[in-house]
């Protein structure tokens, strides 16, 4: 019975659990029976609570038994990324710096999942301020992936991707900078999208790089990504950076979604694919002749500027995170040195001790890049070529509805293979930082393995602000692909 | 403009970013971060004098609320996470000495 449990969507549960068939403590059972099993090799966690998954649980099961319908998510389990701030237990992005801080208030995303019925079992794994693309930064515990325990998660949102491929929670919600839901969701085989910029409240969201954060699910299959977009998508008050629902609309995400597009054109900049591993090439290419055999026409285009997009992003992402991170100065919350001899120790010291060599990496870039005389030649100089890399993408969009591209150039690498050189580490986010630089929507979704039998994914960007297509697309290839349905080896 | 950073330059960032190195990290540091910005001179072969800057992807706008007040995070919860607070303050070391004049 849990296994059976275990293998349904978000959407299947939901329904079954509306129709009383099962309830949502079985569910939460059932996600807990797998986290003994699999928590302690996988690591995804940072933390959990049965009890309290337990009793939300038990309050859905209780008004669903009143005729109550508590909402699209009633009574899923679902996790959410350590720097969404919950109001119960700690938020503590993955670093020592955060490790005993209770948030007083929960972030807007996490309240709407909530308000939707979801029940959160716990805070997942992730690089540190979501610095990292593999978990290795994490202040906490490295969290492997399922497919092979060898291998990075992928990252930062590694825990979020882990812990859905491992079915230890139905969907959770990741956080993507330059990548960090789609390039995880890519290694563990699950589906993870990057909504536009401004469409998802970044209240309560432990800002990295502002203009560039935003919140989105990682799921099973494309109709949960969706599902969870329809929940969390919308404006908030609380984040002027949210954009106004009456300039851009949201969608019914769900309702068209098994509708395939009519007179669909794909752009493709062959380069892109030709530059990643023969496997991950193979998988695109392949996935392309899925979309041609629906009609679908392919448009070659060239992005010039796409190959500056990472050293773009180093400047302004750490830039943005410099600021943001001067917050932990150890007087109102987090950790402080208890080696204390001047007032600037209380900073200084509290700092060195409580971040990460990757964290205090990006604060000192963003630091130099901001200060005096560099100023012009690296930050304005990086914002003016974020221009021309939007600019790639709105001529992009002139001459087809979506670009198709890898989410990575490799399936997931061995743990401890990319810690020693930063700038390598860096080099893996090539095709997922652009995105974020434009604020365009992107997806990924699983669309093969290589001969390790390791996940390759699919990415898809869609113009700002069209989720309900770009979604679409994605749900074109799921249903048409004939890939066979696969479970991690750990789960057998 | 091949920059390198030596370990002068690394301390005066550090200190900017009030983050207290160790002789080690100075020395990891110079030679990592000497590489990263060798790789972002990269963004020198594009000639942008004619490019607007773009700070944010979408057009940023104040947005404005009644002056009416509301109830906002209580007193308990705000000094809750302090490493240091009394009922009322947070606790900080004393920035001045007992000798300072003002």
């Amino acid at each position: 019975m849990s296994d059976n449990i275990l293998s349904l969507s978000c959407k299947q549960l939901c329904d079954k659990i509306l129709a009383k068939e099962i309830t949502s403590v079985e569910a939460v059972e059932a996600v807990f029976n797998n986290i003994e099993k699999f928590e302690p090799k996988v690591g995804a966690y940072v933390s959990f609570d049965k009890d309290r998954a337990l009793g939300e649980a038990a309050k859905i099961d209780k008004r669903i038994a009143n005729g109550e319908n508590p909402g699209p998510l009633a009574g899923v389990p679902v996790a959410v990324k350590d720097n969404m701030t919950t109001d119960f237990g700690t938020t503590s992005c993955a670093s020592k710096i955060l490790a005993e801080f209770k948030a007083p208030y929960t972030s807007t995303a996490v309240s709407k999942l909530i308000d939707a019925g979801a029940v959160i079992i716990g805070k997942l794994n992730m690089d540190e301020f979501a610095m990292g693309s593999s978990t290795e930064n994490s202040g906490v515990k490295q969290t492997y992936n399922p497919w092979n325990l060898d291998c990075v998660p992928g990252g930062s949102s590694g825990g979020s991707a882990a812990a859905v491929a491992a079915q230890m929670c139905f969907a959770s919600l990741g956080s993507d900078t330059g990548g960090s839901i789609r390039q995880p969701a890519s290694f563990c085989g699950v589906v993870g999208l990057k909504p536009t910029y401004g469409r998802v409240s970044r209240w309560g969201l432990v800002a990295y790089g502002s203009s560039l954060d935003q919140i989105g699910p990682l799921s099973k299959d494309v109709t949960d990504a969706a599902l969870m977009l329809n929940v969390i998508a919308g404006d908030d008050k609380r984040d002027s950076t949210c954009v106004d629902e009456s300039i851009a609309p949201v969608n019914d995400y769900l309702c068209d979604l098994d509708t395939p597009i009519d007179g669909l054109k794909i752009a493709i900049v062959p380069e892109f694919i030709e530059s990643a591993s023969d496997e991950v090439a193979a998988a695109i290419n392949n996935s392309i002749e899925v979309y041609k055999k629906q009609g679908a026409e392919i448009v070659e285009i060239s992005m010039p500027h796409f190959e500056y997009a990472i050293a773009t992003y180093y400047i302004v992402a750490t830039a943005e995170a410099s600021s943001n991170l001067a917050r932990f100065d150890g007087v109102r919350y987090g950790h402080r040195s208890d080696d204390i001899k001047s007032y600037i120790d209380v900073y200084s010291k509290s700092r060195e001790e409580g971040f990460g060599q990757e964290v205090k990496r990006r604060i000192m870039l963003g630091t130099y890049a901001l200060s005096s005389g560099y100023y012009d030649a690296y930050y304005l100089k990086a914002l003016k070529v974020r221009n021309l890399i939007r600019k790639d993408f709105t001529q992009a969009f002139e001459k087809a509805d979506c670009i198709i591209m890898p989410v990575s150039p490799t399936t997931a690498f061995k743990v401890g293979e990319k810690t020693q050189d930063p700038l390598q580490m860096y080099m893996a986010d090539i095709y997922t930082i652009a995105a974020n630089l434009s604020g365009v929507p992107a997806v990924s979704i699983p669309c093969g393995f290589d001969g390790e039998n390791m996940p390759i994914g699919l990415q898809i960007l869609g113009p700002s602000f069209q989720e309900d297509k770009l979604l679409r697309v994605a749900r074109m290839y799921e249903a048409n692909s004939g890939i066979e349905y696969k479970k991690p080896a750990i789960l057998d | 403009m091949k920059k390198k950073l030596d370990h002068d330059e690394v301390r005066e960032v550090a200190l900017l970013a009030r983050l207290e190195l160790c002789d080690k990290e100075v020395e990891e540091f110079a030679t990592q971060l000497s590489s990263i910005l060798g790789y972002i001179e990269k963004l020198d072969e594009l000639d942008t004098d004619d490019v607007e800057p773009l700070a944010h992807s979408l057009p940023i706008n104040n947005v404005f609320r009644e002056d009416i007040p509301h109830e906002c995070l209580s007193r308990d919860k705000a000094l809750g996470n302090a490493p240091d607070a009394d009922d009322e303050f947070f606790m900080v070391p004393k920035i001045l000495d007992d000798n300072s004049n003002g």
